[in-house]
């Protein structure tokens, strides 16, 4: 089903209220990963709160699908969904990244309920993901699996074994998606280690490329919608993102991959989002 | 695990991966939940034979030891029972970071049964032999870490690896070991040492296919030399048998280790530890490949060549039983 006008609206909220939400466990942290969180925001707004068949009370739950963030250091864009969701309390985003804390940069599978896979280093993600889907496939069982990448995580061998290894095994039950907003730690993609042609390096490996406005969330439920409905043919969605989305100083500045905000830009980065917020309920 | 038992009868005329891949089989037949993976190894490693009789349960997924063990983490955390194996200087070495990360960290149930460690596959060359393996996964926490000594042992431990929970790493040899045990019923247990040699001059800890060189060994001591020396199939690494190790000292006080591995950080580093936090003096000698990337060759001839090996097992007693360490017999002034 395509999102109609509340549910669309009650996505916008969501994602900003949890983009705020984000900045402030930045604060509690003392810095964080707030770029990607906020590049990958919407996407995983959309997959937690339209698509995921899960239970917060029973995060074990054998029959729920799964949700593998393989560019695990998004964890501090993660760790607000969980807490909203009521996985974790969210007093612990108060303690976030401190000596002793359950939530760290890269969040814990067995230690942060809702969690499905410990990840951090990258490239790993999408093998985890399909081990997943062949699993449940063989348990014969209709849970679905959800990865989502980065795309300097794409420079990975290992990403393209998983890729062709999806081709090969056609599981039908993952979607993936990467999160492509063109920037890496040392700079743009495409200057640290060139991805494009992006799209026909999914395609040769066996894909059908989905590529949308990944802060459009009726692009991206589209595209998720046909992943899940196309049955012989493994979907990549190509996300196209802005790093830092939301917070203007912030956005699309490779030096904001992992940062601190003083209490000044902590209200300057609130300031912000609340505008960005504005122009995207009136459609600009 | 009843019913389940193995003899020199199964045992004969099969590799030790041959008796993997029929255990694994038989298992497969018990356990639904049981899978299988390789990269390209299916054949060499007998992981195939799974896939033969179970194709379904069998996944293959190319020369790429990442995804590998990555997959195997996904198919755990469904609850699935993985078996995964190739050989054992790409488990260790190519796809640590997914065996680490993926595995380890996680607790996950997965089994990893790599083949062609140590020397065993000497003739390949370097880039073949695996020497670092037990040193690298020893030090991985939650994995525990199994040497067999034949194919006999095999069979008990891929068993035992199916009933205990969490990740298990057993490393075994390419081709056919030296047959050392008659039948599977000798009380094989993970992380405690069987004794196959008694006595009291020195003990000799051996394991995987150093375990029957050690026992020829304590023959040749016992009736040329009148030296009686203890045997220790020390088939798990980690976690060591510490008890059985204390009791070496105590009892013999003389100790020498052997491995078809680095001396750095396998077999003979797990009884230093235990040794050195014990305080207790010992005469301790460490035979295994002297930190060095080893020579080309045939298996027991590479053996023969870094003494490990029944002669280099003999010549390293003789010297260790003439070795002075403790002036007095007063055990209390030692730590
Ligand atoms: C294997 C591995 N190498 C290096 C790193 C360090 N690292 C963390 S994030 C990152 C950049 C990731 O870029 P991208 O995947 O595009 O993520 P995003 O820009 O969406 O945050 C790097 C290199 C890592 N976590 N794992």
């Amino acid at each position: 089903m395509p999102l109609d006008q509340q549910e669309l609206r009650f996505l916008e909220d969501k994602a900003n209220q949890l983009r705020h939400l984000c900045v402030d466990t930045v604060a509690w942290a003392g810095a964080g990963h707030i770029g990607g969180s906020m590049s990958a925001m919407d996407i995983m707004v959309l997959l937690y709160y339209k698509y995921l068949h899960i239970d917060p009370q029973n995060p074990g739950w054998e029959d729920r699908d799964r949700f593998v963030l393989s560019k695990g250091h998004a964890g501090i864009g993660y760790a607000p969904i969980l807490a909203d969701k009521g996985f974790i309390q969210r007093e612990l985003l108060t303690e976030y990244n401190h000596t002793g804390s359950s939530l760290g940069i890269h969040l814990d599978s067995l230690r942060v309920p809702g969690v499905d896979a410990s990840t951090g280093s990258l490239g790993h993600g999408l093998s985890i993901a399909l081990g997943m889907a062949l699993g449940i496939r063989l348990l014969k069982k209709s849970c679905k699996v959800y990865c989502l990448l980065g795309d300097g995580e794409c420079n990975e061998g290992q990403v393209w074994e998983a890729a062709m290894a999806i081709s090969h095994f056609k599981p039908c039950n993952i979607i993936t998606i990467v999160d492509r907003n063109g920037l890496m730690i040392d700079g743009a993609t495409e200057e640290v280690m060139k991805l494009e042609p992006f799209k026909q390096k999914w395609e040769a490996f066996g894909f059908i490329v989905k590529e949308v406005d990944g802060h459009n969330f009726k692009q991206l439920a589209e595209a998720v919608e046909y992943s899940i409905s196309e049955n012989s043919v493994p979907v990549v969605i190509i996300a196209d993102t802005i790093k830092g989305c939301g917070i203007d100083f912030i956005e699309n500045d490779y030096r904001w991959h992992y940062g601190g905000l003083d209490s000044d830009k902590i209200s300057e980065a609130h300031k912000s989002l609340t505008a960005y917020y504005e122009k995207r309920i009136k459609g600009e | 695990m009843a019913g389940l038992t193995y003899t020199i009868l199964d045992a004969t005329n099969l590799s030790t991966a041959e008796i993997y891949g029929r255990v694994l089989c038989d298992m497969g037949e018990r356990y639904p939940e049981i899978v299988a993976l390789s990269a390209d190894l299916a054949k060499s490693t007998k992981i195939g034979m799974f896939g033969e009789k179970f194709p379904q349960r069998f996944f293959n997924v190319g020369i790429a030891e990442q995804n590998l063990f990555g997959i195997a983490s996904g198919m755990a955390k469904v609850g699935l029972v993985p078996f995964v194996s190739t050989f054992a200087i790409f488990t260790s070495m190519r796809g640590l970071d997914q065996v680490h990360t993926d595995i380890c960290y996680q607790n996950l149930n997965v089994k990893i049964i790599a083949t062609h460690a140590g020397l065993s596959f000497g003739q390949a060359g370097t880039t073949h032999h695996c020497t670092e393996d037990l040193s690298i996964m020893r030090s991985m926490a939650n994995c525990k870490v199994i040497v067999p000594a034949d194919g006999i042992e095999t069979a008990n431990a891929v068993q035992a690896a199916y009933e205990t929970l969490g990740p298990i790493y057993i490393r075994i040899n390419r081709g056919f070991d030296q047959i050392f045990y008659e039948n599977t019923d000798y009380g094989f247990r993970i992380g405690k040492a069987v004794q196959v040699a008694e006595g009291n001059d020195l003990t000799i800890i051996a394991c995987g296919s150093c375990v029957y060189q050690a026992a020829e060994a304590a023959k040749i001591l016992r009736s040329v030399d009148h030296i009686n020396a203890r045997v220790l199939n020390m088939h798990t690494i980690k976690p060591v048998d510490r008890d059985a190790i204390l009791a070496a000292v105590q009892e013999t006080r003389r100790i020498i280790t052997v491995e078809d591995h680095n001396v750095v950080g396998g077999l003979g580093s797990a009884t230093a530890e235990v040794l050195a936090l014990s305080g207790k003096a010992c005469a301790f000698e460490m035979l295994g490949i002297p930190d060095t990337f080893s020579i080309i060759g045939l298996h027991e001839d590479l053996m023969n060549y870094y003494k490990i090996d029944t002669d280099g097992i003999v010549e390293a007693a003789r010297k260790l039983i003439g070795k002075e360490f403790e002036d007095d017999e007063n055990w209390d002034d030692e730590v």
